[in-house]
């Protein structure tokens, strides 16, 4: 009874939070009691029924899950088309999560961790925001709940994702541009801790993915798990079997661990999280930071991170705002070194040419983050038998990033 | 016993407490911060902080993260500033000096080697900021075993309850976060350090510096009374920071006024 499978990839953390020797809680002193505290608060919401309960009624009546599940027949046709024989091509399929309520699966996480915050009685919300999505979805849940909130995102995001920056602003909240380093994720997720820090007793930092000290990579991962629970039903409904390959887009990596996670003991069903190679992972300019960063130790946890061999974080490149992360959730380290997932890339190339494709054959717009995770689908697809199911996180919709994709395809809006 | 024992038991024998300052390791160069940190003891700082320059130093404000930026643009790393901890060792064998950082240098330097390289070199003890005793088992076996103190921070948020726990894993002295938030942004009240100082004593004999948000000799001084040390740290930054030139360089000035504020706050500091 309850003993712990030998050979389950589902029992991390420990209590420290480690998934082997990944995550931990790397905070300052000042900090730590008050992760202490959102540890206890989420394991005591765990077990009410009532949280659960609260929580699934806004992710069907706010948010309209379940998400579909959705055959890309039409992109399945030309995969096939462009396939080197008649047996390969495998069925692409698409889990819907850009149709969530604010577009994208952020708020599935932001919902768990505002109806937290509200039991912790803490008065005010802050989060990071690199794409503006995660930023979006906490703005929306905070205009719900009447919360302020206060947004940190680095000035360069803010110069790429403007039509978020103004949704965040009409939802009512307040957004912070931050200036230091490269003025992207890493150093709004900085600055976004140094205001938690000063403002520790009022204050909830809703974090956007399955990064940050623990208890955050294992609560954005439990509540981001409905990806994967859904998907595993509506898959067997529409084919009678589990897929055999999973895809998904890695920035920090909670729409990927959504997905995997309640796959993982299936060990037929293959994974891959695709990374951001930017310029190509040769160059200094990407976000590959499992395929070519060393593991150490940045915002609260260890795990892969892009650092110079003086321990030195190094800036991440890619046109995706929300996947320009110089380091990745601590549970998809260990993964990778376990070989369970398989981390590869595609560059900003390769992104935008899946992104114009999704919208011509499938009529769907994607987010330029899971337009990633689809660049290894077209690579992928056509080498794979016919009878073979590819099951991709359809994490986010293009929206807002129509402007950056016209300026590099050298349109003029 | 160790040089950061000696002096404050040799303080507490002159009847004061501690100027503890804190600079960043290579701001603006090397050869300004090593001729900053041997003009240092004379000036009256009886321990030296040495920051060592990190890209995303998660607790420390807008001065101290330029700071880094200075330090890493001329090309500071870690085995730079323990090379300016040797260097400034050559000259003077009594000083305490305390590494203060983050602690993913160290660990892309190797933990085990750091810690016997940084005691060869002549350091004392450490701060790593981002290792709370919940972590203690990453670099605390490895400092003991080099014989480096592991000085702990201690905040207005560790409770009652948990002091205890991180008094225990500190060696050296404590170090009272006296506010709730990074370097360099506001100070605390005189009544909340005297609510604060007899709580944390209460559960060790270690002695106590207060640092964050001390930045004149009045405040200096009121701590270094109250506790047993005072650390200023941005205050010092800003002084070095206000006499760089345009690109950020050192102007011959620069030493200069930075010990000159150190007088200051040392006079403050033994009651003058
Ligand atoms: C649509 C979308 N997908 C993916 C990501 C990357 O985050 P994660 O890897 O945590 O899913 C973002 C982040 O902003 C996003 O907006």
């Amino acid at each position: 009874m309850n003993k712990p499978l030998p050979n389950s990839y589902r029992q991390g953390p420990d209590s420290q939070g480690r998934f082997g020797q990944f995550g931990g809680r790397f905070v300052a002193e000042t900090l730590m009691p008050l992760i202490l505290e959102v540890e206890q608060a989420y394991e005591a919401a765990k077990r009410d029924p009532s949280f659960d309960a609260e929580w699934r009624r806004l992710l069907t009546h706010y948010v309209g899950r379940p998400s579909p599940l959705w055959f890309a027949e039409r992109l399945t046709a030309h995969l096939r088309a462009n396939s080197a024989r008649e047996d390969l091509g495998a069925k692409v399929y698409f889990k819907r999560d850009e149709l969530n309520h604010t577009g994208a699966h952020k708020i599935n996480a932001v919902l768990g961790q505002i109806l937290l915050a509200k039991r912790m009685g803490k008065t005010r919300i802050i989060a990071e925001t690199g794409a503006g999505q995660h930023g979006v979805a906490t703005a929306t849940v905070c205009a719900l709940f009447d919360l302020p909130c206060t947004v940190f995102m680095g000035a360069t995001d803010v110069e790429r994702q403007q039509p978020n920056v103004f949704r965040m602003k009409l939802l009512g909240a307040e957004v912070m541009p931050v200036t230091s380093g490269a003025a992207t994720l890493k150093d709004a997720m900085n600055e976004a801790l140094r205001y938690w820090v000063a403002n520790v007793e009022d204050t909830y930092y809703c974090i956007g993915t399955v990064a940050g000290p623990h208890p955050y990579p294992v609560m954005v991962r439990d509540f981001q798990s409905v990806i994967g629970e859904e998907a595993k039903q509506q898959m067997m409904a529409a084919e009678g079997r589990l897929p055999d390959s999973l895809v998904a887009a890695i920035g920090g990596g909670s729409n990927a661990m959504g997905l995997f996670y309640p796959f993982l003991d299936d060990a037929d069903v293959r994974m891959y999280g695709v990374e951001a190679a930017g310029h190509g992972v040769e160059t200094e300019q990407h976000a590959a930071s499992l395929t070519k960063g060393r593991p150490g130790v940045l915002h609260g946890n260890r795990t892969y991170l892009l650092q110079d061999a003086h321990g030195q974080i190094t800036e991440a490149h890619s046109i995706s705002a929300g996947l320009d992360y110089p380091g990745v959730g601590p549970e998809h380290s260990w993964l990778h070194e376990l070989g369970r997932v398989q981390y590869v890339s595609a560059t900003d190339d390769e992104a935008l040419a899946a992104f114009q494709l999704c919208s011509k054959l499938e009529g769907i717009i994607p987010a330029l983050e899971p337009a990633h995770a689809l660049a290894h689908v077209i690579r992928m697809a056509p080498q794979l038998p016919r009878d073979e199911i590819v099951l991709m996180n359809l994490c986010g919709r293009g929206d807002k990033d129509i402007f950056t994709v016209a300026k590099h395809l050298g349109v003029e809006m | 016993m160790s040089r950061i024992a000696a002096k404050f038991a040799a303080l507490k024998a002159e009847g004061r407490g501690a100027l503890v300052t804190y600079l960043q390791g290579f701001d603006p160069d090397r050869e300004t911060s090593l001729a900053l940190l041997r003009g240092l003891p004379e000036a009256g700082a009886d321990l030296l902080e040495v920051g060592v320059p990190f890209t995303d130093p998660m607790a420390d404000g807008p001065s101290i993260q330029r700071a880094a930026q200075r330090a890493l643009k001329v090309g500071a790393t870690l085995p730079g500033v323990l090379e300016l901890v040797r260097a400034f060792r050559a000259g003077d064998g009594t000083t305490p000096v305390i590494l203060m950082g983050y602690y993913n240098p160290i660990l892309a330097y190797g933990v085990d080697r750091f810690c016997t390289d940084a005691a060869a070199a002549g350091v004392d003890g450490l701060i790593v900021v981002d290792v709370p005793p919940e972590e203690a088992g990453e670099i605390e076996p490895q400092a003991r075993a080099a014989g480096l103190d592991l000085i702990r921070l201690v905040a207005p948020t560790t409770d009652d309850a948990r002091l205890p726990r991180v008094l225990a894993a500190t060696s050296g002295f404590v170090y009272y976060v006296s506010i709730t938030g990074i370097t360099g942004t506001r100070s605390a009240t005189a009544a909340s350090l005297e609510e604060a100082v007899p709580r944390i004593r209460k559960h060790t004999d270690l002695p106590i510096a207060i640092g964050f948000g001390i930045r004149t000799p009045q405040q200096a001084g009121e701590a270094a009374r109250l506790a047993d040390g005072a650390v200023v740290g941005t205050a010092l930054v800003d002084t070095l920071a206000a006499s760089l030139d345009e690109e950020g360089r050192a102007r011959p000035e620069t030493v200069g006024l930075v010990l000159e504020q150190v007088r200051a706050l040392a006079g403050a500091v033994r009651g003058r």
